[in-house]
């Protein structure tokens, strides 16, 4: 028996000695199962992804997500010189605000995606952590050298995810304001057990919940206390991957890469701003307003795979004479759907909702439809909504 | 009646001409919630070492060996309900098939329960 494929490992392109994680030995004694990713020993999985999956849905789970590069950066013209590397307004973006963005190459395709937030001295941002030291050479190498970028690797960041998410945080946390004034996209200063910690409401598994960035050396402090809390428990990358895929949440390195561009992912909203379309000084910008007008060749669409066998990463889309005209970029069972789901690139003359699927993997036939996402609907909490 | 081991986790047990194959509970619990079984059809002639049977759990596809060689004659049908039975019942009812062997000799290179469980303790 053996490892055909592997959806939320990965392998790393070059071996070199694996880091750790700040809480790698709390991770240890609490029975996470750790395997190689990003170029860190992460925790996969503790009681089993089914289970945790199904906490997070109901309850709420902390997640480990250090492996992500948080950066800040600050000097004069910030706003005005990382808007020639990212198509986002960030002139628009108030203290407090968050956004998700792209780092663009000079052809439009995606070099990473990334969160970030208008700090009082300057722009906190949270990349992919397989990413990172490519992102922070690109930044350098197209920012003047005014512009500081500061690498927070002594800082930890953790996700607490789930309808409960909030009464449990809630618990802990002192700050200015109430965590309630927090609502989906906004971040701010705040201390869990005198511990200082900046808190968005945010993170990617389509819930409601927070990301809390933490002194790495007071990371295990706040980990216990919200683990000490009847509604959380630890989750691992396992069922990170399957919630991120029902919440029609693409991740880097699958479903978004160089040959990707925003419009293709159906991140039309990275490009939303009117301000921006009309300079059009983005990365890529002629292309991807192009295609924003016209369509793209190719567009992710969500599929619900019929039978019970998944459908994984790699998998071809067919067509009619059994040419490959498509290939899928995620997929997996899916534990809330209760069914094998995956998101694939396929032309857009067959991104209809309702279009039916030919996929081919492991030399088997599967049959699918093209279906709205998210697949499971998003749990945010929203300005202006009601609780 | 005795059960033999793969270093890739199928257990085979021989009970007369019939052996029955599946995975091994250490097996099951690398792989974690299993979603998914596809089991070879009866008749098909298999030889030792080559892909015979399909294992997915939550992350992962994995293929299972014909720890010998021989023909199928029967897939576990319960395991297309209830996929889970394999990490409920790995060396019970959760078997993959059933197979007749074209030459017993070949369990000799399988290792034992107990060579098994050494093997097991030190990865």
């Amino acid at each position: 028996m053996t490892d055909t494929s592997d959806t939320t490992t990965g392998k790393p392109d070059f071996v070199e000695e694996l880091m750790l994680l700040p809480l790698d030995a709390w991770h240890r004694a609490r029975g996470g199962r750790m395997v190689p990713f990003a170029g860190y020993e992460m925790p996969v999985q503790y009681e089993g992804i089914m289970a945790e999956h199904q906490w997070v849905r109901e309850s709420a789970g902390l997640f480990d997500v250090s492996h992500m590069g948080q950066l800040l950066l600050s000097g004069e013209n910030l706003d005005a010189e990382l808007e020639k590397l990212i198509p986002a307004d960030v002139a628009g973006v108030a203290v407090g605000q968050q956004k998700y963005s792209l780092l663009l190459a000079e052809n439009g395709g995606i070099l990473d995606d990334l969160m970030f937030s208008r700090w009082p001295g300057g722009i906190y941002m949270v990349v992919n952590g397989a990413c990172k030291w490519d992102d922070i050479a690109h930044l350098r190498e197209h920012l003047p050298d005014a512009i500081e970028i500061n690498h927070m690797d002594e800082h930890a960041l953790l996700a607490l995810q789930g309808p409960k998410a909030f009464d449990a945080l809630n618990r802990h946390v002192t700050g200015e304001y109430p965590l309630d004034a927090l609502v989906f996209m906004k971040g701010g200063k705040f201390e869990i057990g005198g511990v200082p910690v900046y808190i968005s409401r945010s993170g990617y598994t389509g819930e409601d919940g927070f990301e809390i960035s933490i002194p790495a050396d007071q990371a295990a402090k706040v980990a216990d206390l919200l683990c000490g809390e009847p509604e959380v428990k630890p989750i691992g990358l396992g069922a990170r991957d399957s919630l991120r895929l029902e919440a029609d949440l693409p991740l880097y390195g699958h479903d978004l890469d160089p040959e990707t561009t925003p419009i293709m992912a159906t991140l039309n909203f990275a490009v939303a701003s009117k301000r921006r379309r009309a300079e059009a000084n983005f990365p890529g910008a002629e292309r991807i307003l192009h295609e924003r007008e016209n369509g793209p060749i190719q567009r992710r669409v969500g599929l619900i795979v019929e039978g019970r066998q998944p459908v994984r990463e790699g998998a071809l889309v067919l067509d009619d004479q059994g040419n490959e005209v498509g290939r899928v970029t995620s997929g997996g069972f899916a534990p809330t759907v209760q069914k094998p789901i995956a998101m694939a690139y396929v032309p857009t003359a067959m991104a209809q909702i309702g279009t039916r699927v030919t996929l081919s993997q492991r030399g088997k036939i599967h049959h699918g439809e093209v279906v709205a996402m998210p697949f499971v609907p998003h749990n945010y909490v929203r300005q202006g909504a009601s609780k | 009646m005795s059960r033999y081991f793969t270093e890739d986790h199928e257990w085979i047990e021989l009970d007369g001409e019939i052996a029955t194959v599946g995975i091994t509970d250490y097996a099951q619990s690398q792989l974690g919630d299993i979603v998914f079984v596809e089991v070879p059809e009866d008749g098909k002639e298999v030889a030792k070492g080559d892909d015979a049977a399909v294992v997915e759990s939550v992350k992962a596809a994995s293929d299972v060996y014909a720890p010998v060689s021989g023909t199928v004659v029967e897939g576990n049908a319960a395991l297309e309900g209830e996929p889970a039975l394999v990490n409920s019942d790995p060396e019970g009812d959760g078997w993959f098939f059933k197979m007749t062997l074209s030459d017993t000799s070949e369990l000799d290179s399988l290792m034992n329960e107990s060579a098994y469980a050494e093997f097991v303790s030190k990865l």
